[in-house]
């Protein structure tokens, strides 16, 4: 058998593996995608199973106009947003400083951080609601720092995985060429771990993102409510809706899978990049 | 390497210096207790966000005073929101509760909740009149309850729900039933829901019994039917055993159902809303479920022909009692500065106008008796059963909430035939047991 | 290295004080609380009881023998969930990112497609899963018809029976989730300077050997993030579980699903001390976990940090 034959069965091979594999994880989004273009009457009869020939956009416009969702989906990008980016600022100062800077306590405040990861807390939202409600802050502030903590740990410990792994050689060449310590974090380090960040952010947006139930705790008004929860309640009242349903949740989801085909370049750029430097 | 010190020094402090900045701008986004215009009311029933808006909007157009209803979901979610803003104080001028008494006793006991009575009691007990009994049984704290909460009515029903076998009356015909002879006796509805099997193929009986509480609601409707009330309650006190031949009795109810073959494979994962489907769409003879399904099967399927019945008795020495009272109520925040006007708007909400409305729109059975001959045909037919309503939150004490959890379980557990009646009734009488000695 | 004063260290506790300050209020101050709370009875409402061990009693003790209790079943079908995900989970994500990493044709279609499923929320997969398993009237039984259309009526089966429940519904989690694993292995693979593979080949080394000599070993710390990430998700996982079968009468019961419902029945003393227990328990394997992994890098002699 020639090398290029065996190259050939051996994708062959490979292929089958991944197109099985790829079936099985894409369909349940075809069938979503699908039923929402379809009327209830055709649901009812095929259970979306069959490829429906016409794109009726009519479920779309009721979600987002009727069911507002339009706001709901406002609201959610401006909390994932922000606190993606709070999340990247806050997690890589402090995985840096973990990693490369020395103070007092710092195992034990990063075992800190680690164990957070690892005990539930069970009863944990009703000290954080009376605090928050004490300093004012039962608002879209206070959401949103309860947001940042909940991804902080574990991008933090991500991070400085990252951190630990790469080479001090251009650390050390910065800080001669007088950099501070800020300015390295931010012109060195950073820069080496931006495939870790591209983790980080598309890990965070997903939680942020998909979070419903610190929301429907602290926010009283429907305005400042977040795409899960109006979700929630949505495909409560529609119970029979189901392409109204489906609608909603593909709409739910299009936006991180948007974001992860974005940062999939960011991915690989920083990774040839870390790799060119190394 | 080149380094752009002085701009990305901005940046970055321009970037650190935003965060809090964009919290501070953030906060007061809340509306202030002082500068509020109107009565908020907060409730998990989202189902009937419509109703209670137009209803709102009613009421402003009367009487001038605005009223917003903001409703929650999940009702688990809801039920610690409640608790939150109970322990920050910051719960709304009226608010409904979710759990068993002894919540409700706490939320009592700690201070949020207003005593009614006094509104009720006026004018030779105009407001107390209006509702049904058992259902403002519910909201009410007798004289030295073991709540040790001061005797009162703490709460507002707005309807009244009662936990019904229903039956679907097309499928009865076709299976050469009788359609107006519903099964009185658990032995006449176990061979009619055999016969249907047999005959049509389909499950006879569905029930969302993946939620405990639905297994629970119907374990004690047939306890009480089988050894009556007293012996129920003594059963509660400690007095008697879970290991009791009755008790047993009523397990092995459920193991014969399991074992008849006509409930659907893996009914111990059917949730509520799965099991009302199901009978809505005709894939089901029987079901056990509360009033609200009316309206869930009017929605599901306009012509649906089924009829309510009472639960199939197991015993003929005692009276068979429903599970029932207070579906949804309102509470009076204890500490609003709008007492009068919320009280103002729950006493016309539960008169006869605003009850009627709510009928019409959502189906549920009123909370007052004076809508009685407006009353949908399928309403009607459960009005009997206000005789016989009994709720937990009725009883001088409920069971403990370990024992009922292992109760649950258990009869889950018979269902998938993994375990017998009498192990069930065992394990349930150790629980008991150990959390007595505390 | 220079000694640092006094003010360099403040310096740089500085870049850990913003998230160090968050997490003291969202994570250390609750975590006191419901750490008294676990010794206490109380509703969150009224006033608490003291009860000293009495929930950590339950929780541990409650059983006869002692490990045949709600507890420690659910702890034992998490354990059981959890070692699928380890094995079947992480092994087909490796193999799948190794697959990928080869590839040239449709790589960017595989590494969208193997993300799908971790978008979607937990509950709807659930939900979803269960329409395809269950047959009427739970769900559509949609699996069976199709074995039975093609022929194989042979391997129907009633997924959700008690002899199956559990392993389907660890079969679902690892499906749902291998997602994470493969982007994350995706990455350390690619991450891999093309340079040791081509002086590996040079030196004559075999596909195999620059496998367990390069790939393996360079691939360490990202294998140890994603045994522990599993883990610690696997352990806290119930949303799916909760959508699919419910508890099943305690076959699919899993820790933080008991925690949940005795947060519901009004139980928060006893859901703390479960929370407590959970935690305590993962932080030990966990910390284990990071021992054991530091101890083979340092005898594989990469990467010593």
């Amino acid at each position: 058998m020639s090398y290029q034959t065996k190259k050939f069965i051996v994708s062959i091979f490979l292929h089958t593996f991944l197109l099985s594999v790829a079936l099985s994880c894409i369909f349940p989004f075809l069938w979503m995608v699908n039923v929402s273009f379809k009327t209830q009457e055709q649901f009812d009869t095929d259970y979306g199973l069959e490829v429906s020939r016409t794109i009726n956009w009519e479920s779309y416009k009721t979600v987002l106009i009727e069911g507002q969702f339009w706001r709901f989906f406002l609201n959610s990008v401006f909390y994932t947003f922000i606190t993606v980016v709070a999340i990247v600022i806050i997690s890589s100062l402090a995985a840096y400083g973990f990693s490369r800077l020395d103070f007092p306590g710092k195992k034990y405040i990063f075992y800190t951080f680690l164990a957070a990861m690892m005990i539930p807390l069970p009863a944990g939202f009703v000290p954080v609601y009376v605090l928050l409600n004490k300093l004012g802050m039962i608002n879209r502030g206070g959401y949103i720092l309860a947001m940042t903590n909940m991804g902080l740990s574990l991008s933090i410990y991500l991070l400085k995985t990252f951190f630990d792994q790469l080479p001090r050689d251009l650390e050390d060449a910065a800080r001669i060429d007088g950099c501070n310590k800020l300015q390295i974090w931010w012109n060195v380090g950073l820069p080496l771990v931006s495939p870790a960040l591209a983790v980080v952010i598309i890990f965070n947006a997903l939680t942020v993102w998909n979070e419903f139930v610190f929301a429907a705790l602290i926010f009283t008004d429907d305005k400042f409510m977040p795409l899960q929860v109006g979700l929630m309640q949505f495909s409560e009242r529609m119970v029979t809706q189901h392409t109204l349903i489906m609608a909603a949740l593909t709409i739910a989801a299009f936006p991180i899978i948007l974001l992860y085909l974005k940062m999939q370049k960011q991915f690989v750029k920083g990774l040839t990049a870390g790799a060119v430097v190394g | 390497m080149k380094f752009l010190k002085l701009k990305s020094l901005v940046l970055l402090a321009l970037f650190v210096a935003s965060i809090p900045l964009v919290f501070m701008s953030l906060s007061g986004c809340t509306s202030k207790k002082s500068k509020q215009d109107k009565i908020i009311i907060w409730h998990w029933m989202t189902d009937r966000k419509d109703a209670l808006d137009s209803l709102a909007e009613q009421y402003f157009t009367q009487t001038g005073v605005r009223v917003e209803f903001k409703l929650f979901f999940p009702p688990d979610v809801y039920a610690s929101k409640v608790i939150a803003a109970g322990r920050a104080k910051n719960l709304p001028d009226i608010f409904g509760i979710l759990g068993e008494k002894k919540t409700f006793a706490s939320f009592i006991k700690a201070g949020h909740i207003l005593n009614l009575t006094p509104y009720m009691t006026e004018n030779l007990g105009a407001w107390q009149n209006r509702f049904y009994e058992p259902t403002l049984a519910v909201t009410t704290f007798k004289e030295k309850n073991n709540y040790s909460v001061p005797s009162g009515v703490y709460g507002v029903p707005v309807d009244t729900t009662m936990m019904q076998f229903v039956y679907n009356r097309d499928i009865l015909t076709k299976a050469g039933l009788d359609p107006e002879a519903a099964p009185v006796t658990f032995e006449d509805f176990f061979s009619q829901a055999k016969k249907i099997k047999e005959i049509l193929g389909i499950d006879a009986f569905v029930c969302g019994w993946g939620e405990t509480w639905l297994l629970n609601a119907l374990a004690t409707e047939w306890a009480i039917n089988l050894m009556g009330e007293e012996k129920f309650q003594r059963t509660i006190n400690g007095e008697v055993a879970y290991t009791d031949q009755a008790w047993i009795t009523v397990f092995s109810l459920f193991a014969r159902l399991r074992d008849s073959g006509f409930l659907p494979t893996n009914i111990v994962t059917m949730t509520n809303k799965e099991a009302e489907d199901a009978f809505s769409k005709g894939k089901a003879a029987f079901s056990f479920n509360g009033s609200w399904s009316v309206n869930v099967y009017k929605q599901k399927n306009p012509d649906l022909n089924y009829s309510f019945f009472p639960i199939p008795k197991v015993s003929g020495i005692y009276p068979a009692k429903i599970w029932g009272g207070a579906g949804s109520s309102f509470m009076v925040n204890a500490n609003t500065a709008y007492k009068d006007k919320a009280i103002a708007f729950l006493k016309w909400l539960t008169s006869k106008e605003q009850q009627q409305f709510l009928i019409r729109e959502t189906n549920n059975f009123p909370s007052i008796k004076e809508c009685e001959e407006t009353l949908p045909p399928i309403l009607k037919t459960l009005k009997p059963n206000l005789e016989v309503l009994t709720h937990p939150d009725v009883w001088d004490k409920n069971e403990d909430s370990r024992v009922l959890e292992v109760m649950n379980r258990g009869l889950q557990q018979i269902l998938l035939g993994i375990k017998n009646p009498q192990d069930v009734a065992e394990e349930i009488q150790k629980v008991k047991e150990r959390i007595s000695k505390r | 290295m220079i000694q640092e004063t006094f003010k360099d260290k403040l310096v740089n506790f500085s870049f850990v004080f913003p998230a160090f300050l968050i997490f003291s209020i969202f994570y250390i101050y609750p975590f006191f609380y419901i750490f008294i709370l676990s010794f206490q009875e109380y509703d969150l409402i009224s006033s608490p009881v003291f009860v000293g061990l009495q929930n950590f009693r339950e929780v541990l003790f409650s059983g006869t023998p002692w490990w045949d209790s709600m507890w420690w079943n659910s702890v034992r079908n998490g354990v059981f969930i959890t070692f699928c995900a380890l094995t079947f989970q992480n092994f087909l994500a490796f193999a799948l990112a190794l697959a990928v990493d080869r590839v040239v044709r449709l790589n960017r279609f595989y590494r969208v497609v193997f993300f799908l499923l971790p978008v979607l929320s937990e509950v709807i997969i659930g939900l979803l899963m269960k329409q395809l398993l269950a047959g009427e009237p739970i769900g559509r039984g949609v699996l069976n018809q199709i074995f039975n259309n093609i022929g194989l009526s042979g391997f129907t089966h009633n997924w959700l029976g008690t002899n199956s429940v559990l392993f389907v519904t660890a079969l679902v989690h690892c499906w749902k989730g291998f997602g994470w694993a493969f982007i994350i292995f995706l990455a350390g693979l690619q991450s891999i300077p093309e340079q040791l593979y081509e002086a590996a080949r040079i030196d004559g080394a075999s596909a195999y050997q620059s496998f367990s000599k390069i790939t393996i070993p360079l691939l360490m710390p990202v294998l140890t993030l994603i045994i522990v990430l599993t883990m610690l998700g696997t352990m806290q996982t119930f949303a799916m579980i909760f959508a699919l079968t419910g508890g099943a009468g305690g076959l699919t019961e899993v820790p933080v699903m008991l925690i949940f419902n005795h947060i519901k029945s009004n139980q928060a003393g006893l859901a703390c001390a479960e929370g407590v227990v959970l935690g305590i328990m993962l932080v030990f394997v966990s910390f284990l976990m990071f021992f054991v992994s530091k101890k083979i890098r340092e005898k594989y002699g990469v990467l010593s940090n």
